[in-house]
C-alpha cells in the first residue's frame, strides 16, 4: 500500500491514466479492480437495463391503452410482462444499488478498496453476459417465455428454449449476487478504518450489510427453484407436476421463500441511501440511529417468515393464513419506526430543498403511500379480492419504482459532484423530479381504481369499464419514460460541462467521503486509513 | 432520435385530445363491484375500515411532516437542532403502531375463518380450468350429473377491432354457471394443464385452480343476476379470455334449468358408431374448431409457429388419420396442446379433425366417431 502512496502523492492530477493500471481504453474497464470504476460500470449498466426494461412497459402500455388487440399479440405481450419485471428486477434496480455499494462503502468506512478486487470485477462482468441471455431469448423459436417473472410452474414447461436461457440467465445473475454480497460483507466487517466501530458506520452501510446477507441466503433458494423448473422441463422430473406426484405450488412456496426477502433486498439499500440524504439536507444528525440499525434488521428477519401472504389464493389451511397474515403486518411495525425516524430528522432542522431532497421526501411520501396499500393487501379477506388485481401491480410499483428507484435518483444527484467533480444542473434536476413524480402517480394511481373495480393483471385485453383508467395510466407512462431521457442529459451535461463541484456541496453532509476526501474522489483513496474518533 | 421524439410527443398529443373528446360509453369503474353476498359486503366493509384508518394515519404523519419541512426551511433562517433520539418517543411508536395492528387484526381473523368453513353447502360443483376455458361438473345437491364447458362468445372481430365492442365484452360465454339465490354454493376448484384462477368479485370468490389439486371456497349469492369475474392467474396466450360468468335464479327457475340441462344431455349425447357424411361433419367440426382450436392455431390454419404450428398442409393433418386422432385424444406433452378426449366426445373430435384434414386446402379424408372410439385407451 505504502509504495502506491509514494508514487502517487496527494494533490496528483486526477486524470492522469497512469493511475487506472497498465490499461486504457476498453480494456482499462474489462480489467479494473478499482471499486470507483467497477461501480461506474454497475450504474451505467443499470441504467441501460433500466432504459430497455422501460421500452417493455412502454409496448405494454401501449397495447393497453384502448381494449381490443392493437399493437402486440397476446403472446408477446406476456413476453413483454415477463422481461420488463425480470430486466427491471435484477437487470436495473439491484445491480444500481451494488453500483452505489460499489462507489460508497469502501470510502464511508475508510478503507482503500473492497475486499476482493478481482472478485468484484468478476461480479460484474457475469451481469452483461446474464442481461445479454436475456435478451437473446427473444430470438429463439417460440421467442422469450410468457410465463410472468414468478415463473410459475407448471406453465414454464409449456415454453421454448427461451425458458432455458432465462432460467441460465437467473443463475448467473444470482451468482453476481451472491459474489458481490460476500465481497461487502468481508468489506464491512474487515476493513473499517480505526475507530469506525459497527455502530459508527454511516446507515448506508449498514443496511448493505445486511441487504448482503439476505441476497446470501436468498439467492441460492432461487437458484433451485428454477434447476427445478429445467429438470422437470427436460430430464423427466417431476418436482411440479402433479401427474409425476409432485406440486405445483411448492414452485411458489420455494419462488416466495426467496421472492419476499428480494423486496426488501431491493428496499433496504434504498432506506439506506435516503439515511444519508436526508440529514444532510436537514443539517441536523439522523434521529435514532441505534433503532434504524435495529428496525433494518427486524425487517430482514421478518422477511423470512411472512413469504405465504403472496399466496393467499392457493388454499393455505385457515392457521396458515392466519399466521402469514399476522406475521406480515408486524412488518409495519419495524417500517413504521423508519418512517417516524426520518420525519424527526427533519424537525426542527435547517432544511433546503435541492433535487437529492426532493428525491428523498418524493421517495417518503410515496413509498410509505405503498406501505399503506402493503397493509391492506396483508389481510387476507381483501388481499383475495385483490389478489393478481392492478391493485397489486400499484402496490408493487410504489414500493419498487417510489421507493427504490426516487431514492436511486435522490442518491446519484447527491454524490454526482463527488464521483464527478462537476454540479449537475439544479433546475433541471427540479424540473426532473417533478416529471418523474407527476407522471409516476399519472400511471400508477389509478391502477389502484382498476385493481379494485376487477382489473386482473397480465392481460393485453380488458373489459370496456376499464378503459378510462388504462388510458389515463398509459399516458402517464409516455410522459415518465420520456422524462427519463431528461435524466440521461443531465448526468451527461454534468459529467461534460458541469460547473466545477465545491469540496463540501451539501453542507449537512457528514460521512468520511465528504469530510476526509477530496472532491472529486481520488482514483486511490484512503491507501491510509483515517482515524475515526 | 429526435423524429422518434417528436412522433411520441405528436401522437401522446393525438391520444390526449382523443381521450378529451370521447367521453368513454362505458361508466367508469374505481371501486368494487356492488356486493351480491355476505362474503363480498365483509371484505368491502373491512377494505374501508381499514382504509379510513390508513388515511388517518397518513394525514396525520404526512400533516406533521409537511409542516415540520414548511416550518423548519433554511430559507427563512431556521438553525437546526441537534438532537437525535428520545427513548420516550421511540418507544410510543413502536408500541401504539402495535397497537393499531392488533385493531385491524381481530375482525379480519372472524371473516378468515368464516371464508374457510366450506361444510353443509346445498350445491356442489366443480370447476375445472383448461387453457383456455372452464369446465364445471354439478356433483352434488340438486342438479347432480350435470357437466358442460364454458367458453368466451366474444367474436374475435371485436376483439380485432373490426367490430364494435359489444356491452359484456370479453365477460360473456356460451354457457353460464347457473345456481340457485340464497343456497350456499361449494367450488371445487381443480385444473387440466396449468394455474388458473377462478373469481366472481361480486361474490368475493376468488381460488387458484391448480393441476392435480382440489381446493374449495364457498359462497352465497343474495340476489337475481348475472356476475361476471375473469380468470385471474396468468395461464398462457389467452389468459384474457376465459371469463367466469354466473347467473343466480329463483329456486323454481333453477329446477327448470336443471329439467332442461338433462333432456339437453340426453338428447346431445351422441351415438359414437353412427356414421356421418362429410358435410355433416365439416359444418360440426367447423363450430368446434371455433371453440377449442382458433386460438392457437387460427382461423387461416396457419397457426403461429413454432409455439403453435400451423395445420394448413400441416405434417399430421395431411399424414395417417391415426396420428392425428392420437394427438386431438390426448395432447402433446409440455405443450399447450390439451388432450381433448376429456372435455369433447367422440362425434366431436371426429368432426373437429374432418374439419382440419378438409380445411385451408388439405385434402385428407373423413374421420368417422367410431374411429376416435377405437383410439381411445
Amino acid at each position: 500500500m505504502s509504495s502506491i502512496v509514494d508514487t502517487h502523492p496527494a494533490g496528483h492530477a486526477h486524470d492522469d491514466h497512469g493511475h487506472h493500471g497498465k490499461y486504457s481504453g476498453l480494456m482499462r474497464w474489462v480489467t479494473t479492480t478499482n471499486h470507483k470504476d467497477i461501480g461506474t460500470m454497475y450504474l451505467w449498466f443499470s441504467f441501460t437495463m433500466f432504459l430497455v426494461g422501460g421500452v417493455m412497459a412502454l409496448v405494454i402500455r401501449a397495447e393497453l391503452f384502448s381494449p381490443g388487440l392493437q399493437v402486440v399479440d397476446p403472446d408477446f405481450f406476456n413476453q413483454m410482462t415477463t422481461m420488463h419485471g425480470l430486466i427491471m428486477v435484477f437487470g436495473a434496480i439491484m445491480p444500481a444499488f451494488v453500483g452505489f455499494a460499489n462507489w460508497l462503502i469502501p470510502m464511508q468506512i475508510g478503507a482503500p478498496d473492497m475486499a476482493f478486487a478481482r472478485l468484484n470485477n468478476w461480479s460484474f462482468w457475469l451481469l452483461p453476459f446474464a442481461g445479454m441471455l436475456l435478451i437473446l431469448s427473444f430470438f429463439t423459436p417460440g421467442g422469450a417465455p410468457g410465463v410472468g417473472w414468478t415463473m410459475y410452474a407448471p406453465l414454464t414447461v409449456q415454453m421454448g428454449v427461451g425458458m432455458d436461457l432465462t432460467i441460465f440467465a437467473v443463475h448467473i445473475l444470482g451468482m453476481s449476487s451472491i459474489l458481490g454480497s460476500i465481497n461487502i460483507i468481508t468489506t464491512i466487517l474487515n476493513m473499517r478504518a480505526p475507530g469506525m466501530t459497527l455502530m459508527k458506520m454511516p446507515l448506508f452501510c449498514w443496511t448493505w450489510l445486511i441487504t448482503a446477507y439476505l441476497l446470501v441466503a436468498a439467492m441460492p433458494v432461487l437458484a433451485g427453484a428454477v434447476t427445478m423448473t429445467l429438470t422437470d422441463r427436460h430430464f423427466g422430473t417431476s418436482f411440479f407436476n402433479a401427474a409425476g406426484g409432485g406440486d405445483p405450488v411448492l414452485y411458489q412456496h420455494i419462488f416466495w421463500f426467496f421472492g419476499h426477502p428480494e423486496v426488501y433486498i431491493i428496499a433496504l439499500p434504498a432506506f439506506g441511501v435516503v439515511s444519508q440524504v436526508i440529514p444532510a439536507f436537514s443539517r441536523k444528525p439522523l434521529f435514532g440511529y441505534a433503532s434504524m440499525v435495529y428496525a433494518t434488521s427486524a425487517i430482514a428477519i421478518l422477511s423470512f417468515i411472512v413469504w405465504a401472504h403472496h399466496m393467499y389464493t392457493v388454499g393455505m389451511p385457515v392457521t396458515g393464513q392466519l399466521f402469514f397474515m399476522y406475521a406480515t403486518t408486524l412488518i409495519a411495525v419495524p417500517t413504521g419506526v423508519k418512517v417516524f425516524n426520518w420525519v424527526a430528522t427533519m424537525w426542527k432542522g435547517s432544511l433546503t430543498f435541492e433535487t437529492p431532497m426532493l428525491f428523498a421526501l418524493g421517495f417518503l411520501f410515496l413509498f410509505t403511500l405503498g406501505g399503506f396499500t402493503g397493509l391492506v393487501l396483508s389481510l387476507v379477506p381483501v388481499d383475495i379480492q385483490l389478489h393478481d388485481t392492478y391493485y397489486v401491480v400499484a402496490h408493487f410499483h410504489y414500493v419498487m419504482v417510489a421507493g427504490a428507484l426516487f431514492s436511486a435518483f435522490a442518491g446519484v444527484y447527491f454524490w454526482l459532484p463527488k464521483w464527478t467533480g462537476r454540479m449537475y444542473d439544479e433546475k433541471l434536476g427540479k424540473i426532473h423530479f417533478w416529471l418523474t413524480l407527476i407522471f409516476f402517480n399519472l400511471i400508477f394511481f389509478v391502477q389502484h381504481f382498476l385493481g379494485l373495480a376487477g382489473m386482473p393483471r397480465r392481460i393485453p385485453d380488458y373489459p370496456l369499464m376499464f378503459e378510462t383508467w388504462n388510458k389515463v395510466s398509459t399516458i402517464g407512462a409516455f410522459g415518465f419514460g420520456l422524462s427519463q431521457l431528461l435524466f440521461l442529459y443531465i448526468v451527461l451535461k454534468c459529467i461534460r460541462s458541469g460547473e466545477k463541484a465545491p469540496q463540501l456541496p451539501w453542507d449537512g453532509a457528514d460521512s468520511l467521503e465528504w469530510t476526509h476526501l477530496p472532491t472529486p474522489a481520488p482514483y486511490h483513496s484512503f491507501e491510509t486509513p483515517p482515524v475515526v474518533k | 432520435m429526435k423524429g422518434l421524439l417528436k412522433g411520441r410527443i405528436v401522437s401522446l398529443a393525438a391520444a390526449l385530445a382523443a381521450l378529451a373528446a370521447s367521453a368513454p360509453a362505458h361508466a367508469i369503474a374505481w371501486y368494487f363491484q356492488t356486493p351480491a353476498s355476505q362474503m363480498a359486503r365483509d371484505i368491502d366493509q373491512l377494505h374501508q375500515y381499514v382504509m379510513w384508518l390508513i388515511i388517518v394515519i397518513f394525514v396525520g404523519v404526512f400533516g406533521f411532516m409537511f409542516w415540520s419541512v414548511y416550518a423548519h426551511r433554511k430559507s427563512v433562517g431556521h438553525k437546526a437542532a441537534q438532537f437525535h433520539e428520545n427513548t420516550t418517543v421511540e418507544l410510543l411508536w413502536t408500541i401504539i403502531p402495535a397497537i393499531i395492528l392488533v385493531i385491524i387484526a381481530w375482525p379480519v381473523t372472524k371473516t378468515v375463518i368464516a371464508q374457510k368453513d366450506t361444510s353443509a353447502a346445498d350445491i356442489t360443483v366443480k370447476v375445472t380450468g383448461y387453457q383456455w376455458k372452464w369446465g364445471y361438473d354439478y356433483i352434488k345437491g340438486e342438479g347432480e350429473g350435470i357437466n358442460f364447458l364454458s367458453t368466451l362468445t366474444t367474436p374475435r372481430e371485436q376483439i380485432e377491432g373490426s367490430a364494435p365492442k359489444g356491452e359484456n365484452y370479453l365477460l360473456e360465454v356460451d354457457n353460464e354457471m347457473v345456481v340457485p339465490v340464497g343456497k350456499k354454493i361449494r367450488v371445487i376448484t381443480t385444473a387440466a394443464d396449468v394455474v388458473h384462477a377462478w373469481w366472481v368479485p361480486a361474490f368475493g370468490a376468488k381460488q387458484d385452480a391448480i393441476p392435480g389439486f382440489l381446493r374449495d371456497i364457498w359462497f352465497k349469492p343474495e340476489q337475481l343476476g348475472t356476475f361476471r369475474g375473469q380468470c385471474t392467474e396468468l395461464c398462457g396466450k389467452e389468459h384474457a379470455y376465459m371469463p367466469i360468468v354466473v347467473r343466480v335464479v329463483s329456486q323454481d327457475d333453477y329446477s327448470k334449468w336443471v329439467g332442461e340441462r338433462k333432456k339437453l344431455m340426453a338428447a346431445a349425447a351422441d351415438d359414437p358408431s353412427k356414421t356421418y357424411e362429410q358435410d355433416d361433419l365439416m359444418k360440426r367440426g367447423e363450430k368446434v374448431y371455433a371453440a377449442n382450436c382458433v386460438a392457437c392455431h387460427q382461423a387461416n390454419g396457419r397457426g403461429t409457429p413454432p409455439a403453435f404450428p400451423p395445420l394448413a398442409g400441416g405434417k399430421l393433418t395431411t399424414g395417417p388419420k391415426e396420428g392425428h386422432i392420437d394427438i386431438v385424444l390426448n395432447g402433446k406433452a409440455n405443450t399447450a396442446m390439451a388432450a381433448f378426449g376429456k372435455q369433447l366426445n367422440d362425434t366431436d373430435i371426429a368432426a373437429v379433425i374432418t374439419y382440419e384434414r378438409n380445411s385451408w386446402g388439405n385434402k385428407s379424408g373423413i374421420v368417422q366417431p367410431a374411429e376416435v372410439k377405437a383410439r381411445r385407451k
